[in-house]
Protein backbone atom coordinates (compact mmCIF):
# COMPACT_ATOMS: atom_id res chain seq x y z
CA UNK A 1 0.00 0.00 0.00
CA UNK A 2 1.51 3.45 -0.74
CA UNK A 3 2.01 5.58 2.14
CA UNK A 4 4.53 8.46 1.17
CA UNK A 5 5.38 10.44 -1.08
CA UNK A 6 8.41 12.06 -1.08
CA UNK A 7 8.19 16.31 -1.91
CA UNK A 8 11.73 16.82 -0.90
CA UNK A 9 14.30 14.40 0.10
CA UNK A 10 15.84 16.11 2.75
CA UNK A 11 19.99 15.96 2.58
CA UNK A 12 20.73 12.11 2.34
CA UNK A 13 17.89 9.61 3.29
CA UNK A 14 18.14 6.12 2.69
CA UNK A 15 15.96 2.80 3.03
CA UNK A 16 18.01 0.86 5.83
CA UNK A 17 17.00 -2.20 7.50
CA UNK A 18 19.71 -4.41 9.42
CA UNK A 19 21.73 -4.87 6.41
CA UNK A 20 23.19 -7.61 4.08
CA UNK A 21 24.69 -10.54 5.16
CA UNK A 22 26.72 -13.56 3.59
CA UNK A 23 28.14 -11.84 0.71
CA UNK A 24 31.32 -9.82 2.37
CA UNK A 25 33.26 -12.67 1.17
CA UNK A 26 31.78 -11.17 -2.45
CA UNK A 27 32.91 -7.97 -1.47
CA UNK A 28 29.49 -6.97 -0.62
CA UNK A 29 29.08 -4.64 2.42
CA UNK A 30 26.78 -4.99 5.35
CA UNK A 31 25.24 -1.35 4.89
CA UNK A 32 22.21 -1.26 7.07
CA UNK A 33 21.20 1.48 9.19
CA UNK A 34 23.95 3.00 11.22
CA UNK A 35 22.51 3.22 14.61
CA UNK A 36 20.79 -0.34 15.21
CA UNK A 37 19.43 0.74 18.57
CA UNK A 38 17.62 3.66 17.24
CA UNK A 39 16.30 1.52 14.30
CA UNK A 40 15.02 -1.66 16.37
CA UNK A 41 13.28 0.92 18.65
CA UNK A 42 11.50 2.62 16.03
CA UNK A 43 10.54 -0.87 14.37
CA UNK A 44 9.31 -2.05 18.42
CA UNK A 45 7.38 1.31 18.69
CA UNK A 46 5.23 0.77 15.26
CA UNK A 47 5.35 -3.57 16.10
CA UNK A 48 7.27 -4.59 13.11
CA UNK A 49 9.82 -7.28 13.67
CA UNK A 50 13.30 -6.42 14.13
CA UNK A 51 14.41 -6.50 10.58
CA UNK A 52 11.99 -4.68 9.00
CA UNK A 53 13.14 -1.42 6.85
CA UNK A 54 12.81 1.78 7.85
CA UNK A 55 14.20 5.49 6.30
CA UNK A 56 17.38 7.08 7.41
CA UNK A 57 17.54 10.67 7.22
CA UNK A 58 20.42 12.57 7.63
CA UNK A 59 21.06 15.77 9.14
CA UNK A 60 18.05 17.69 7.08
CA UNK A 61 15.14 15.18 7.18
CA UNK A 62 12.58 14.56 4.46
CA UNK A 63 9.59 16.43 3.51
CA UNK A 64 6.72 13.48 3.30
CA UNK A 65 3.52 13.46 1.95
CA UNK A 66 1.04 10.92 3.95
CA UNK A 67 -1.28 9.15 1.32
CA UNK A 68 -2.81 6.56 3.40
CA UNK A 69 -3.35 5.94 7.37
CA UNK A 70 -0.41 4.27 9.06
CA UNK A 71 1.24 4.68 11.99
CA UNK A 72 4.34 6.21 12.83
CA UNK A 73 7.95 6.53 14.66
CA UNK A 74 10.59 8.64 14.94
CA UNK A 75 13.87 8.02 16.69
CA UNK A 76 17.60 8.66 16.70
CA UNK A 77 18.78 12.37 16.47
CA UNK A 78 16.44 15.45 16.98
CA UNK A 79 16.27 16.60 13.58
CA UNK A 80 12.92 18.26 14.44
CA UNK A 81 10.10 16.42 12.94
CA UNK A 82 6.81 17.93 12.45
CA UNK A 83 3.35 16.61 11.65
CA UNK A 84 1.57 19.34 9.61
CA UNK A 85 1.68 22.08 12.27
CA UNK A 86 2.98 20.97 15.25
CA UNK A 87 5.91 18.88 16.64
CA UNK A 88 5.57 15.77 15.86
CA UNK A 89 6.50 13.77 19.34
CA UNK A 90 9.60 11.42 19.04
CA UNK A 91 10.29 7.81 20.66
CA UNK A 92 6.41 7.39 20.23
CA UNK A 93 4.18 5.61 18.12
CA UNK A 94 1.91 8.19 16.08
CA UNK A 95 -0.87 7.43 13.60
CA UNK A 96 -0.99 9.16 10.54
CA UNK A 97 -3.40 10.56 8.14
CA UNK A 98 -4.16 10.78 4.25
CA UNK A 99 -3.33 14.37 3.21
CA UNK A 100 -0.99 14.72 6.36
CA UNK A 101 2.67 16.35 5.95
CA UNK A 102 5.65 15.21 7.80
CA UNK A 103 8.52 18.02 7.69
CA UNK A 104 12.39 18.40 9.53
CA UNK A 105 12.91 21.54 10.78
CA UNK A 106 16.62 20.91 11.70
CA UNK A 107 18.97 19.14 13.81
CA UNK A 108 18.55 19.51 17.58
CA UNK A 109 20.64 16.92 18.53
CA UNK A 110 22.36 13.73 17.08
CA UNK A 111 22.84 13.44 12.88
CA UNK A 112 20.06 10.92 12.17
CA UNK A 113 16.66 10.10 12.19
CA UNK A 114 14.86 6.61 11.65
CA UNK A 115 10.99 6.60 10.60
CA UNK A 116 9.36 3.00 11.24
CA UNK A 117 6.13 2.67 9.56
CA UNK A 118 3.81 -0.42 10.60
CA UNK A 119 4.18 -3.03 8.46
CA UNK A 120 7.80 -1.37 6.95
CA UNK A 121 8.84 -0.01 4.39
CA UNK A 122 8.53 -2.18 1.17
CA UNK A 123 11.13 -2.52 -1.58
CA UNK A 124 12.41 -5.57 -2.96
CA UNK A 125 14.87 -7.82 -1.12
CA UNK A 126 18.18 -7.53 -3.07
CA UNK A 127 20.44 -10.45 -1.79
CA UNK A 128 18.66 -11.10 1.32
CA UNK A 129 18.12 -7.52 2.04
CA UNK A 130 15.99 -3.66 1.35
CA UNK A 131 19.35 -2.00 2.41
CA UNK A 132 20.14 0.84 0.14
CA UNK A 133 24.14 0.62 -1.07
CA UNK A 134 24.35 3.67 -3.34
CA UNK A 135 28.09 2.53 -4.27
CA UNK A 136 27.12 -0.89 -5.36
CA UNK A 137 23.25 0.53 -7.00
CA UNK A 138 21.57 -2.02 -5.12
CA UNK A 139 18.29 -2.13 -2.40
CA UNK A 140 16.50 0.69 -1.49
CA UNK A 141 14.43 2.58 -4.84
CA UNK A 142 17.05 1.37 -7.55
CA UNK A 143 19.87 1.25 -5.18
CA UNK A 144 19.74 5.43 -4.55
CA UNK A 145 18.81 7.73 -1.70
CA UNK A 146 15.44 9.15 -1.80
CA UNK A 147 14.38 11.81 -4.44
CA UNK A 148 11.58 13.84 -4.92
CA UNK A 149 8.07 12.37 -6.31
CA UNK A 150 9.39 8.82 -4.95
CA UNK A 151 6.38 6.93 -3.77
CA UNK A 152 7.30 4.36 -1.10
CA UNK A 153 4.66 1.83 0.09
CA UNK A 154 4.48 -0.38 3.26
CA UNK A 155 3.90 -3.99 4.39
CA UNK A 156 1.17 -4.56 6.34
CA UNK A 157 1.49 -4.27 9.81
CA UNK A 158 -1.00 -3.29 12.92
CA UNK A 159 -0.03 -1.95 16.05
CA UNK A 160 -1.44 0.93 18.53
CA UNK A 161 -0.08 4.43 18.75
CA UNK A 162 0.62 6.09 22.06
CA UNK A 163 3.71 3.01 22.57
CA UNK A 164 5.86 5.33 24.17
CA UNK A 165 9.75 4.50 25.32
CA UNK A 166 10.35 5.31 28.98
CA UNK A 167 12.29 8.29 29.39
CA UNK A 168 15.12 7.12 30.94
CA UNK A 169 15.68 4.83 28.12
CA UNK A 170 16.16 7.35 25.12
CA UNK A 171 19.46 8.34 24.31
CA UNK A 172 20.86 12.25 24.78
CA UNK A 173 23.38 12.44 22.00
CA UNK A 174 25.99 14.90 23.26
CA UNK A 175 28.96 17.10 21.29
CA UNK A 176 31.03 15.41 23.28
CA UNK A 177 31.51 11.33 23.14
CA UNK A 178 33.07 8.74 24.88
CA UNK A 179 33.48 5.75 22.61
CA UNK A 180 35.11 1.96 23.90
CA UNK A 181 36.61 -0.11 22.30
CA UNK A 182 38.74 -3.29 21.98
CA UNK A 183 42.63 -2.92 20.75
CA UNK A 184 43.52 -4.26 17.27
CA UNK A 185 43.92 -6.26 14.86
CA UNK A 186 47.02 -4.34 14.34
CA UNK A 187 47.62 -2.44 17.77
CA UNK A 188 50.83 -3.94 17.76
CA UNK A 189 51.87 -1.79 14.39
CA UNK A 190 51.98 1.16 17.10
CA UNK A 191 53.61 1.58 20.80
CA UNK A 192 53.23 5.28 22.06
CA UNK A 193 50.80 6.09 19.49
CA UNK A 194 47.95 3.59 20.98
CA UNK A 195 48.48 5.38 24.67
CA UNK A 196 47.74 8.87 22.48
CA UNK A 197 45.15 7.36 20.39
CA UNK A 198 43.45 6.76 24.04
CA UNK A 199 44.71 9.74 25.63
CA UNK A 200 43.61 12.35 22.52
CA UNK A 201 40.52 13.84 22.04
CA UNK A 202 39.54 14.00 18.23
CA UNK A 203 36.87 16.49 16.17
CA UNK A 204 34.92 14.66 13.68
CA UNK A 205 35.83 16.50 10.05
CA UNK A 206 33.42 17.03 7.16
CA UNK A 207 34.34 14.16 5.66
CA UNK A 208 31.45 11.99 7.42
CA UNK A 209 29.43 9.51 5.81
CA UNK A 210 28.21 6.00 6.11
CA UNK A 211 31.38 4.73 4.41
CA UNK A 212 33.43 6.07 7.46
CA UNK A 213 34.14 9.68 9.64
CA UNK A 214 37.43 11.50 9.68
CA UNK A 215 38.90 12.18 12.35
CA UNK A 216 41.46 14.98 12.95
CA UNK A 217 43.69 15.59 16.08
CA UNK A 218 46.93 14.59 17.81
CA UNK A 219 48.69 12.70 14.84
CA UNK A 220 49.01 8.85 15.81
CA UNK A 221 52.39 7.57 14.95
CA UNK A 222 53.67 3.75 13.78
CA UNK A 223 56.09 2.10 15.74
CA UNK A 224 59.30 3.01 14.03
CA UNK A 225 60.65 0.58 11.44
CA UNK A 226 57.13 -1.32 10.41
CA UNK A 227 55.29 -1.11 7.44
CA UNK A 228 52.17 1.99 7.60
CA UNK A 229 49.70 -0.37 5.57
CA UNK A 230 49.19 -3.95 4.86
CA UNK A 231 48.00 -6.93 2.74
CA UNK A 232 44.25 -5.78 1.89
CA UNK A 233 41.79 -7.65 4.35
CA UNK A 234 37.85 -6.69 5.05
CA UNK A 235 36.76 -4.53 8.09
CA UNK A 236 34.28 -4.67 10.39
CA UNK A 237 31.72 -1.86 11.27
CA UNK A 238 33.52 0.24 13.72
CA UNK A 239 37.10 -0.55 12.75
CA UNK A 240 39.81 2.48 13.17
CA UNK A 241 41.92 2.69 10.43
CA UNK A 242 45.21 4.94 11.02
CA UNK A 243 46.77 5.92 7.17
CA UNK A 244 50.61 7.11 6.90
CA UNK A 245 49.21 10.72 7.83
CA UNK A 246 48.23 9.38 11.66
CA UNK A 247 44.61 10.92 11.41
CA UNK A 248 42.24 8.35 12.18
CA UNK A 249 39.54 7.37 10.22
CA UNK A 250 36.38 5.57 11.52
CA UNK A 251 34.90 2.86 9.63
CA UNK A 252 31.63 2.49 9.13
CA UNK A 253 28.91 0.31 7.07
CA UNK A 254 29.58 0.86 3.46
CA UNK A 255 33.32 -0.52 3.73
CA UNK A 256 35.03 -3.69 2.23
CA UNK A 257 38.67 -4.01 1.95
CA UNK A 258 41.29 -2.33 2.90
CA UNK A 259 44.62 -1.71 3.19
CA UNK A 260 45.56 0.84 6.39
CA UNK A 261 46.40 -0.70 9.53
CA UNK A 262 43.52 -0.23 12.21
CA UNK A 263 44.88 0.19 15.88
CA UNK A 264 41.28 -0.29 17.91
CA UNK A 265 37.88 -1.67 16.97
CA UNK A 266 34.93 0.29 18.51
CA UNK A 267 32.48 -2.30 20.50
CA UNK A 268 29.34 -2.73 18.29
CA UNK A 269 26.79 -1.45 20.71
CA UNK A 270 28.99 2.23 20.46
CA UNK A 271 28.92 2.19 16.37
CA UNK A 272 25.64 3.86 16.76
CA UNK A 273 26.98 6.46 18.97
CA UNK A 274 29.96 7.77 16.22
CA UNK A 275 26.62 7.81 13.43
CA UNK A 276 25.05 10.35 15.97
CA UNK A 277 28.18 12.71 15.94
CA UNK A 278 28.36 15.43 13.45
CA UNK A 279 30.79 17.33 11.93
CA UNK A 280 32.74 19.56 14.84
CA UNK A 281 31.55 17.31 17.59
CA UNK A 282 34.35 15.75 19.68
CA UNK A 283 35.51 11.88 20.32
CA UNK A 284 37.59 10.32 22.79
CA UNK A 285 38.13 6.87 23.28
CA UNK A 286 38.17 4.00 26.24
CA UNK A 287 39.80 0.68 26.17
CA UNK A 288 37.68 -2.22 27.20
CA UNK A 289 38.42 -5.68 27.19
CA UNK A 290 36.76 -8.39 24.94
CA UNK A 291 34.85 -9.47 28.32
CA UNK A 292 33.81 -6.74 29.32
CA UNK A 293 32.49 -6.07 25.87
CA UNK A 294 30.28 -8.87 26.05
CA UNK A 295 29.07 -8.49 28.95
CA UNK A 296 27.90 -4.46 28.21
CA UNK A 297 26.18 -6.15 24.99
CA UNK A 298 24.07 -8.37 27.02
CA UNK A 299 23.79 -5.38 29.21
CA UNK A 300 22.32 -3.23 26.41
CA UNK A 301 20.20 -6.60 24.73
CA UNK A 302 18.27 -6.80 28.04
CA UNK A 303 17.78 -3.27 27.51
CA UNK A 304 15.85 -3.63 24.58
CA UNK A 305 14.64 -6.58 25.34
CA UNK A 306 12.74 -5.54 28.33
CA UNK A 307 11.71 -1.98 26.43
CA UNK A 308 9.81 -4.28 24.11
CA UNK A 309 8.28 -6.26 26.46
CA UNK A 310 6.46 -2.84 28.41
CA UNK A 311 5.16 -2.01 24.46
CA UNK A 312 3.96 -5.14 23.94
CA UNK A 313 3.06 -6.15 27.59
CA UNK B 1 53.57 -19.57 6.07
CA UNK B 2 52.93 -19.12 9.83
CA UNK B 3 53.48 -22.59 11.72
CA UNK B 4 50.29 -21.90 13.93
CA UNK B 5 47.93 -19.17 12.37
CA UNK B 6 47.71 -16.10 14.23
CA UNK B 7 44.44 -14.76 16.09
CA UNK B 8 43.54 -11.18 16.27
CA UNK B 9 40.74 -9.73 17.58
CA UNK B 10 38.45 -7.21 15.07
CA UNK B 11 35.89 -5.71 18.10
CA UNK B 12 33.09 -7.75 20.06
CA UNK B 13 32.13 -10.17 16.91
CA UNK B 14 34.81 -10.87 14.84
CA UNK B 15 37.75 -13.21 14.84
CA UNK B 16 40.56 -12.53 12.51
CA UNK B 17 42.89 -15.82 11.55
CA UNK B 18 45.78 -15.15 9.63
CA UNK B 19 47.95 -18.17 7.87
CA UNK B 20 50.91 -16.10 6.64
CA UNK B 21 52.79 -12.53 6.03
CA UNK B 22 52.80 -13.00 1.88
CA UNK B 23 50.55 -12.74 -0.97
CA UNK B 24 51.39 -16.24 -1.41
CA UNK B 25 49.38 -19.03 -3.36
CA UNK B 26 50.63 -21.40 -1.19
CA UNK B 27 49.30 -19.32 1.94
CA UNK B 28 45.77 -18.83 0.06
CA UNK B 29 45.87 -22.55 -0.80
CA UNK B 30 45.31 -22.94 3.43
CA UNK B 31 43.27 -19.93 3.74
CA UNK B 32 41.33 -21.95 0.87
CA UNK B 33 41.01 -25.20 2.84
CA UNK B 34 39.67 -23.79 6.17
CA UNK B 35 37.31 -21.63 4.59
CA UNK B 36 35.47 -24.42 2.24
CA UNK B 37 35.98 -27.15 6.10
CA UNK B 38 33.78 -23.94 7.26
CA UNK B 39 31.42 -23.49 4.61
CA UNK B 40 30.70 -26.98 4.61
CA UNK B 41 30.41 -27.56 7.93
CA UNK B 42 29.74 -24.43 10.52
CA UNK B 43 31.42 -23.32 13.57
CA UNK B 44 28.29 -23.34 16.17
CA UNK B 45 28.12 -19.40 16.51
CA UNK B 46 29.90 -18.35 13.59
CA UNK B 47 27.73 -15.84 11.07
CA UNK B 48 30.02 -15.11 8.13
CA UNK B 49 33.28 -16.02 7.41
CA UNK B 50 35.15 -13.86 4.77
CA UNK B 51 38.38 -15.42 2.87
CA UNK B 52 41.48 -12.89 1.95
CA UNK B 53 44.73 -12.87 0.62
CA UNK B 54 46.08 -15.04 3.86
CA UNK B 55 43.27 -14.94 6.40
CA UNK B 56 40.30 -15.58 7.60
CA UNK B 57 37.72 -12.87 9.12
CA UNK B 58 35.80 -15.00 11.32
CA UNK B 59 32.03 -13.04 12.21
CA UNK B 60 30.40 -14.74 15.06
CA UNK B 61 26.96 -14.05 17.32
CA UNK B 62 28.95 -13.17 21.07
CA UNK B 63 25.81 -14.80 22.48
CA UNK B 64 27.01 -18.24 21.34
CA UNK B 65 30.41 -18.27 21.00
CA UNK B 66 33.91 -16.24 22.03
CA UNK B 67 37.41 -15.88 20.40
CA UNK B 68 38.55 -18.61 22.91
CA UNK B 69 35.92 -21.22 21.63
CA UNK B 70 36.55 -20.74 18.02
CA UNK B 71 40.38 -20.51 18.76
CA UNK B 72 40.39 -24.01 19.67
CA UNK B 73 37.68 -24.76 16.76
CA UNK B 74 40.24 -23.54 14.11
CA UNK B 75 43.33 -25.40 15.32
CA UNK B 76 41.35 -28.61 15.43
CA UNK B 77 40.30 -28.06 11.77
CA UNK B 78 43.62 -27.68 11.25
CA UNK B 79 44.93 -30.76 12.50
CA UNK B 80 42.67 -32.30 10.81
CA UNK B 81 42.84 -30.99 7.08
CA UNK B 82 44.63 -33.86 5.45
CA UNK B 83 40.97 -35.68 6.22
CA UNK B 84 38.71 -33.24 4.98
CA UNK B 85 37.34 -33.67 1.66
CA UNK B 86 38.43 -30.19 -0.16
CA UNK B 87 37.04 -29.66 -3.78
CA UNK B 88 40.24 -29.00 -6.01
CA UNK B 89 39.96 -25.58 -7.48
CA UNK B 90 37.97 -24.67 -10.44
CA UNK B 91 39.33 -22.36 -13.29
CA UNK B 92 36.62 -20.13 -15.01
CA UNK B 93 37.16 -18.75 -18.87
CA UNK B 94 36.46 -15.20 -19.47
CA UNK B 95 36.04 -14.25 -22.78
CA UNK B 96 37.20 -11.05 -23.58
CA UNK B 97 37.37 -8.51 -26.67
CA UNK B 98 40.85 -6.59 -26.38
CA UNK B 99 41.65 -3.21 -27.89
CA UNK B 100 39.66 -0.49 -29.54
CA UNK B 101 36.72 0.82 -27.73
CA UNK B 102 36.70 -2.35 -25.51
CA UNK B 103 40.66 -1.90 -24.23
CA UNK B 104 41.47 2.33 -24.81
CA UNK B 105 44.75 1.50 -23.13
CA UNK B 106 46.61 -1.09 -25.51
CA UNK B 107 48.50 0.42 -27.15
CA UNK B 108 49.80 2.41 -24.22
CA UNK B 109 50.04 -0.99 -22.31
CA UNK B 110 52.04 -2.46 -25.23
CA UNK B 111 54.13 0.93 -25.60
CA UNK B 112 54.74 1.25 -22.26
CA UNK B 113 56.04 -2.45 -22.28
CA UNK B 114 57.98 -2.39 -25.49
CA UNK B 115 55.65 -5.05 -26.79
CA UNK B 116 53.09 -5.23 -29.92
CA UNK B 117 49.39 -5.01 -29.02
CA UNK B 118 49.30 -8.69 -30.12
CA UNK B 119 51.72 -9.77 -28.00
CA UNK B 120 50.13 -8.32 -24.63
CA UNK B 121 47.04 -9.70 -25.71
CA UNK B 122 49.10 -13.27 -25.80
CA UNK B 123 51.00 -12.88 -22.86
CA UNK B 124 47.49 -11.96 -20.83
CA UNK B 125 45.74 -15.06 -22.28
CA UNK B 126 47.97 -17.01 -21.65
CA UNK B 127 48.36 -16.59 -17.15
CA UNK B 128 46.09 -18.78 -15.02
CA UNK B 129 45.34 -16.22 -12.60
CA UNK B 130 44.69 -17.30 -8.91
CA UNK B 131 41.38 -15.75 -7.23
CA UNK B 132 43.18 -14.35 -3.86
CA UNK B 133 39.77 -12.60 -2.66
CA UNK B 134 36.86 -10.68 -3.77
CA UNK B 135 36.15 -7.00 -2.89
CA UNK B 136 36.37 -3.20 -3.72
CA UNK B 137 33.38 -3.64 -5.40
CA UNK B 138 30.73 -6.41 -5.37
CA UNK B 139 32.41 -9.24 -6.91
CA UNK B 140 35.79 -7.50 -7.83
CA UNK B 141 38.34 -9.79 -7.98
CA UNK B 142 42.00 -9.33 -6.72
CA UNK B 143 44.30 -11.47 -8.89
CA UNK B 144 47.60 -12.92 -8.69
CA UNK B 145 50.03 -14.38 -11.13
CA UNK B 146 49.98 -11.23 -14.03
CA UNK B 147 53.20 -11.70 -16.29
CA UNK B 148 56.41 -9.19 -15.40
CA UNK B 149 56.15 -8.17 -19.32
CA UNK B 150 52.39 -6.19 -18.48
CA UNK B 151 53.04 -4.15 -15.40
CA UNK B 152 51.74 -0.74 -16.24
CA UNK B 153 51.37 1.82 -13.77
CA UNK B 154 47.63 3.11 -13.22
CA UNK B 155 46.43 6.10 -15.56
CA UNK B 156 47.64 9.59 -14.06
CA UNK B 157 44.05 10.75 -14.40
CA UNK B 158 41.22 8.23 -13.44
CA UNK B 159 38.36 7.88 -15.92
CA UNK B 160 35.19 9.26 -14.19
CA UNK B 161 33.38 6.11 -16.05
CA UNK B 162 34.74 2.65 -16.51
CA UNK B 163 32.27 0.58 -17.65
CA UNK B 164 31.41 -2.84 -16.09
CA UNK B 165 33.41 -5.51 -17.61
CA UNK B 166 36.49 -3.55 -18.10
CA UNK B 167 39.52 -5.72 -18.09
CA UNK B 168 42.36 -3.74 -16.35
CA UNK B 169 46.02 -3.43 -15.48
CA UNK B 170 47.21 -1.60 -12.54
CA UNK B 171 51.03 -2.07 -11.39
CA UNK B 172 51.73 -6.09 -10.99
CA UNK B 173 47.26 -6.71 -11.03
CA UNK B 174 45.19 -7.29 -13.53
CA UNK B 175 41.66 -6.93 -12.61
CA UNK B 176 37.98 -6.94 -14.20
CA UNK B 177 35.36 -4.46 -13.13
CA UNK B 178 32.64 -5.16 -11.76
CA UNK B 179 29.88 -2.82 -11.61
CA UNK B 180 29.92 0.67 -13.47
CA UNK B 181 32.24 2.98 -11.94
CA UNK B 182 35.01 5.51 -11.94
CA UNK B 183 38.59 3.61 -12.16
CA UNK B 184 42.21 4.52 -13.00
CA UNK B 185 43.21 1.04 -14.53
CA UNK B 186 45.01 0.67 -17.67
CA UNK B 187 41.64 -0.74 -19.26
CA UNK B 188 42.95 -3.17 -22.42
CA UNK B 189 40.07 -5.56 -23.17
CA UNK B 190 35.92 -6.19 -21.95
CA UNK B 191 33.97 -9.33 -21.21
CA UNK B 192 30.37 -9.06 -22.39
CA UNK B 193 29.57 -11.86 -19.29
CA UNK B 194 28.57 -10.35 -15.95
CA UNK B 195 30.75 -11.38 -13.10
CA UNK B 196 27.95 -10.11 -11.28
CA UNK B 197 24.51 -9.31 -11.48
CA UNK B 198 22.42 -8.71 -8.30
CA UNK B 199 19.43 -9.72 -10.02
CA UNK B 200 20.66 -13.41 -11.15
CA UNK B 201 21.22 -16.08 -8.66
CA UNK B 202 24.00 -16.62 -7.94
CA UNK B 203 24.83 -13.27 -7.97
CA UNK B 204 28.74 -13.78 -8.24
CA UNK B 205 30.54 -15.93 -11.17
CA UNK B 206 33.98 -15.58 -9.07
CA UNK B 207 34.86 -17.48 -6.41
CA UNK B 208 38.13 -16.74 -3.48
CA UNK B 209 40.49 -19.27 -4.05
CA UNK B 210 39.55 -20.33 -7.59
CA UNK B 211 41.61 -20.16 -10.90
CA UNK B 212 40.67 -17.14 -13.72
CA UNK B 213 41.82 -17.42 -17.47
CA UNK B 214 41.14 -14.59 -19.95
CA UNK B 215 40.21 -16.35 -23.51
CA UNK B 216 40.11 -13.95 -26.55
CA UNK B 217 36.62 -13.11 -28.27
CA UNK B 218 35.90 -10.86 -31.85
CA UNK B 219 33.97 -7.63 -31.74
CA UNK B 220 31.29 -9.47 -33.25
CA UNK B 221 31.25 -12.23 -30.84
CA UNK B 222 31.30 -9.93 -27.80
CA UNK B 223 28.24 -8.11 -29.35
CA UNK B 224 26.72 -11.32 -29.79
CA UNK B 225 27.33 -12.85 -26.12
CA UNK B 226 26.29 -9.63 -25.01
CA UNK B 227 23.01 -9.51 -26.98
CA UNK B 228 22.10 -13.36 -25.93
CA UNK B 229 22.40 -12.01 -21.79
CA UNK B 230 20.74 -8.87 -22.33
CA UNK B 231 17.42 -9.28 -19.78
Amino acid sequence: MDIFEVIQPGAYTTIQDRGRFEYQQYGVPICGVVDSFAYRVANALVGNSQDQAVLEATVFGPTLKVLNQGLIAVTGGNLSPFLNNAPLPMWESVTIQSGDLIQFKGVKCGCRAYIAVAGGIDVPVVMGSRSTYVAGKIGGIDGRPLAARDRLNKGKGIAKAGNRVPSNLIPTYSNDIEIRVILGPQDDYFSEGVEKFLSSTFKVSHKADRMGYRLEGDMIMHRDGVEKSIISEPSVPGGIQVPPDGQPIILLVEQTVGGYTKIATIISPDIGKVGQAKPGDRVHFKEVDIEEAHRILRMEEEKIESMKMSLTG
Amino acid sequence: MYDKPHFLLAGDRGLLVEFGAAIDPEINRKVRQIFLSLEKVPIHGVTEVIPTYRSILILYDPFQSDPDKLRQEILDRENKLDKLEIPPPETIEIKVAYGGDFGPDLDFVAHHNKLSPEEVIEIHTSGTYLIYMLGFTPGFPFLGGLSEKLFTPRLEKPRQFVPAGSVGIAKNQTGIYSIDSPGGWQLIGRTPIKIYDPTRSPPFLLKAGNYLRFERISGEEFQEIAATHKD
